[in-house]
């Protein structure tokens, strides 16, 4: 399946989970990360009960505090 | 209305002959009021844009002395600013560039006791600070005041920005939440922060300003805009106000509440 992920659209193996998807995109801390699937925001706690679609857009937005 | 001298309309005479902006565009700007939270690394730009742009008065918040390691890129303080407190600094450097603007000084920093008397004043809220219990508890006060403003956020080589207009646009906890644990996060401190790249975003957060005050073109409502200047890409991320946000959703919060401190040292 084709997953667009933060812009850039990839081929995936069909049915992973969000969680799966979190490891292969080697993303740090992902309890960390606040997750939009199709506009939509996904809560921490529902993030095991996601499994992705063909043609899901998905974006991790990280946490930036830095402004000294 | 309000005359402007010879000296202000030679002044700004290229923003008055920008089509979008003109003599009444510099009217609102000479009128507006704008609290620069934070005199570091991004309040450093805006505060010096904001003065050089004529807004009529500004406030900048700041507890902090100048520090050596500042110097890198918060570029309204010198060297012979050194242990002298942000705020007078940046006053000084303010008022040479334009003195016809008002700056009044918070030397302080804000907390749930402060916060919303100082927001309420204002007509935009510039977050430059570099903490999350901060940038949380501006968020709150901003919605609770309803005064927009500009989030933003850099690390490394990165940069985030957001414009929120309380209960219209999406908020910083429509799409953060909450805090992150103390230390979960890197910090400029601990991980470091190309200089520049403070300037680039503080540049976009004065210009969001501005554009607010102005009423030009489409502020960064529910969007969150994020560089990488390695790349030198620049993204936008668009979503919606979320109706059961913890801050601004249907029950949204009633007051004002300090979030857990986050210390943002060196750890070294």
């Amino acid at each position: 399946m084709k997953l667009t992920i933060n812009g850039d659209t990839k081929e995936l193996k069909d049915g992973i989970s969000l969680p799966e998807l979190l490891i292969i995109e080697n993303v740090e801390q992902p309890d960390m990360v606040s997750v939009q699937i199709n506009d939509e925001f996904i809560r921490q706690d529902e993030h095991t009960n996601v499994v992705l679609k063909d043609g899901d857009e998905i974006n991790f937005l990280y946490f930036m505090g830095g402004g000294a | 209305m309000r005359d402007f001298s010879d000296e202000e309309l030679e002044r700004y005479s290229r923003h008055i002959i920008l089509q979008d902006v003109g003599i009444e565009g510099q009217e609102k700007i000479a009128n507006s009021k704008v609290l620069v939270i934070g005199a570091g690394g991004l309040g450093s730009p805006v505060a010096l844009y904001l003065a050089a742009a004529g807004v009529g008065e500004i406030g900048i918040v700041d507890g902090d002395v100048v520090d050596l390691s500042n110097l890198q890129r918060q570029v309204i303080h010198t060297t012979a600013d050194v242990s002298v407190p942000k705020v007078l600094s940046a006053k000084a450097k303010m008022e040479a560039i334009n003195p016809n603007v008002k700056v009044t000084v918070y030397q302080k920093f804000l907390d749930a006791s402060n916060i919303l008397d100082i927001v309420k004043g204002y007509d935009f809220v510039i977050d430059g600070t570099d903490n999350f219990s901060s940038k949380f508890l501006i968020n709150d006060a901003c919605v609770l005041a309803n005064v927009p403003y500009s989030h933003g956020g850099i690390l490394r080589f990165g940069g985030q920005t957001m414009t929120i207009k309380p209960h219209e646009s999406a908020c910083y906890a429509c799409v953060f939440d909450s805090p992150p644990p103390a230390n979960a996060i890197p910090t400029c401190s601990s991980a470091g922060i190309l200089g520049a790249v403070a300037g680039m975003l503080g540049t976009i957060q004065a210009a969001e300003a501005l554009k607010y005050i102005v009423g030009v073109g489409d502020p960064l409502y529910n969007r969150l805009l994020t560089f990488d200047a390695k790349s030198m890409n620049f993204r936008n991320v668009n979503f919606k106000k979320n109706p059961k946000c913890r801050v601004c959703g249907g029950e949204g919060i009633k007051e004002i509440r300090d979030y857990e401190a986050v210390v943002c040292e060196a750890k070294l």
